[in-house]
């Protein structure tokens, strides 16, 4: 079993194509890899070579057109819509360029959305979303809405977010497109420190290398769809 | 997702967009409003008509006569009379009848043709004897002066009409004493019937006649026969207490056509001689006791007439009372509240589109959350209730408006209609009435025809591709 291996994450020749008018978009292309337990991922490609595409497979966002990909020792390919929005609720925390807070809530209400969603008992809740907002340093912006927080902050927001169900997989798109050297920096320590104190296996989609360098165990290149290449950061 | 969590998560999303949900939640309410109004004008209009029918006495009597074989208009006697297979219609029986269970009050009908004295001027008009009952009927709602004040006062009440013929000012005449002149009916002793059949004369034409019938005839046949009354005139006094708008009750069994009503009571010991004393002289009692041509039976409520009427027909009597009139005035108002119902309803099916707009509406401004709470973990079910729970709360929040609304409505309806009778110096009514069921119907009502709307907003919010939906803008 994969689990009993040490992965977190493997795919077996997934594929996902598109028919966008009369052709055939791969956006990915009979990709395999493993990733094991605990291990931090950068996954490198330019526009378009199918990162994006590959975290959303990952993530159950997405299903393969062909192939298979396990979360653990589950097949995502054959979940039920159902089964796939558990995977995102528990096993799996999600973060995104755009941050993607929703704008209405304060920090501690979009902190609590996901234990909402996955039936947290109340009594239980508060603890756990102060406990993910303390981890990210956000305490002083508990009842602050995301327009009123820097872009660093409405980041930190969302990765308190991605972490208050506590998973066992983060996944990254581009978390530090949106921001400034420093800023993403802090962000890249962050995502660290959650690496190497909770265990949390991460992948990240990323286009900055040095950054993917500074901070990730291991890289993997993508280009139209395919793994290029796969190794050990430097 | 839990639903108390659902409920928090849609009004909340609710309040973000408050003028448009505001708008689409009175559309709803005006929809729900205009069933309202409508049902409450049918229900108002129905209760108002089952109280006056009530209070006319018709849906609550029994009318008893005697056996039918021998009653009806051209119909022959089919079977011999004898003392066992007809039971008169007598005392005996009325007190009978009374001890039956839910009976209120037995009372013969008393109407006679009467002289009545005021200010040294006679007037010829008819009289009327009124059960004690008919003081809580509503028949005598809004009439100037007083109902009688005991069952068996020396009072009277006069119809406006009469009234006007005594004075012109009918008002005046509360207080005042009226002389009733009558005929009283004084049964005449068995002898004397018996001795005048018997008379020589009498014995000698049947001795006499070729006829074998003739000598069939038992001797004492003539015995059988009613011994007869005579009629002596009197005059009673009685004081007048009120004044009716109205003829109370005009038709069959009611009070109608007497123009001076006195207590039941009295108007018995009256023994005024009616129009129907000639009927009981040819059918009476050989020993000259009185029996009724008609008895009135009033029973507690309507529900009660049938079983009152099967007990009363197993004594031998025949019966008519009007429930089947009821029922089909319950019928036709059960149409006319369900058209109501379709045309209050057609305001809810418009409303309900514009339940609909705002949803697909929200669909659209809302795609990019969507897919943010998929990403976290929503279900296609946790989307789907969402916007159901929205539609869901738009509903409950206009029916409960809208019933507020319809029964205002309904309120400006009767105060609209009280103002046009008080115009016409008419008493004032209810048409219209909201009782407890149709608010609880119309706001469950409202809450079903909202999560219709939403059906097919919210399973398009389900399948809504979580991919896409982040990528939108």
């Amino acid at each position: 079993m994969n689990s009993q291996n040490g992965l977190a994450i493997r795919t077996d020749a997934v594929s996902r194509h598109y028919q966008m008018g009369a052709a055939l978009v791969r956006a990915v292309d009979a990709v395999s890899l493993e990733i094991r337990k605990t291990e931090f991922v950068a996954l490198l490609g330019s526009s378009g070579s199918g990162k994006s595409t590959l975290l959303n497979l990952m993530a159950g966002l997405d299903r393969p057109t062909s192939g298979a990909i396990f979360a653990h020792d589950r097949n995502l390919a054959t979940m039920t819509p159902d089964e796939l929005a558990q995977h995102r609720g528990h096993t799996i925390g999600i973060v995104f360029q755009a941050f993607n807070l929703l704008p209405r809530m304060t920090l501690e209400e979009n902190v609590e959305l996901p234990l909402r969603l996955a039936e947290i008992d109340r009594s239980e809740r508060a603890t756990r979303v102060r406990e993910a907002i303390g981890r990210v340093h956000l305490e002083a912006r508990l009842t602050h809405r995301p327009a009123e927080m820097s872009g660093g902050e409405q980041q930190r927001a969302a990765l308190a977010r991605a972490l208050v169900n506590r998973p066992t997989i983060l996944l990254a798109d581009e978390p530090t497109g949106n921001l400034d050297s420093a800023t993403g920096d802090e962000i890249m320590l962050l995502l660290r420190e959650i690496n190497e104190s909770l265990g949390v296996t991460i992948v990240m989609v990323t286009h900055e290398r040095p950054r993917a360098e500074r901070f990730a165990h291991r890289l993997l290149q993508m280009k139209d769809g395919k793994l290029i290449a796969d190794g050990a950061a430097a | 997702m839990k639903v108390r969590d659902l409920t928090e998560l849609a009004a909340r999303n609710l309040r973000e967009a408050l003028v448009r949900n505001s708008l689409t939640t009175l559309g709803i309410a005006v929809g729900v409003a205009s069933l309202v109004a409508m049902l409450s004008l049918g229900v108002g209009l129905q209760e108002l008509a089952n109280k006056r029918l009530s209070s006319s006495g018709l849906f609550d009597a029994i009318f008893v006569g005697p056996h039918i074989n021998d009653r009806g208009f051209g119909r022959q006697r089919t079977t011999p009379v004898s003392e066992t297979e007809e039971r008169p219609l007598d005392e005996s029986a009325r007190a009978q009848i009374a001890k039956m269970p839910n009976v209120q009050e037995v009372y013969p009908e008393i109407r006679f043709n009467t002289e009545i004295l005021y200010d040294g001027n006679p007037y010829m008009t008819m009289v009327a004897g009124i059960p004690d009952s008919a003081r809580n009927g509503g028949a005598f709602d809004g009439m100037q002066g007083s109902f009688f004040s005991s069952p068996s006062a020396g009072e009277a009440i006069l119809q406006i009409e009469f009234a006007r013929q005594l004075s012109d000012k009918p008002a005046s005449l509360i207080g005042k004493e009226i002389t009733l002149r009558y005929a009283e009916r004084q049964s005449l002793p068995p002898d004397a019937t018996s001795t005048n059949s018997k008379s020589p004369a009498a014995k000698s034409a049947a001795s006499n006649s070729a006829d074998p019938k003739a000598d069939a005839n038992p001797p004492d046949a003539a015995s059988d026969l009613s011994p007869g009354f005579s009629v002596i005139p009197r005059q009673e006094k009685l004081r007048i207490v009120g004044i009716v708008e109205t003829e109370p009750a005009a038709g069959f069994g009611g009070f109608g056509r007497g123009r001076v009503l006195i207590p039941e009571i009295p108007a018995e010991k009256l023994s005024a001689a009616q129009q129907n004393d000639l009927r009981e002289i040819l059918r009476g009692r050989p020993n000259g006791e009185h029996t009724f041509a008609s008895l009135t039976v009033r029973v507690k409520k309507p529900a009660d007439v049938a079983a009152a009427e099967d007990a009363i027909k197993a004594m031998g009597f025949s019966t008519f009372s009007l429930l089947d009139a009821t029922k089909n005035l319950r019928l036709v108002f059960a149409v006319f509240d369900a058209l109501l119902g379709v045309f209050g309803s057609l305001a809810l099916i418009v409303a309900s589109l514009g339940i609909i707009n705002t949803l697909v509406m929200a669909i659209l401004e809302r795609r990019r959350e969507i897919g943010i709470l998929k990403a976290l973990g929503a279900s296609d079910r946790d989307v789907r209730s969402l916007f159901f729970a929205e539609a869901g709360v738009m509903g409950l929040l206009g029916g409960i408006l809208g019933v507020l609304i319809g029964w205002l409505i309904g309120a400006g309806m009767t105060f609209g209609t009280n103002v046009y009778l008080a115009r016409q110096d008419l008493p004032a009514i209810q048409i219209s009435s909201v009782p407890w069921w149709m608010v609880a119907g119309a706001i469950a009502f409202s809450i079903v025809v909202s999560l219709a709307a939403g059906l097919y907003p919210a399973s398009r919010a389900a399948r809504l591709n979580p991919v896409e939906a982040l990528r939108y803008e």
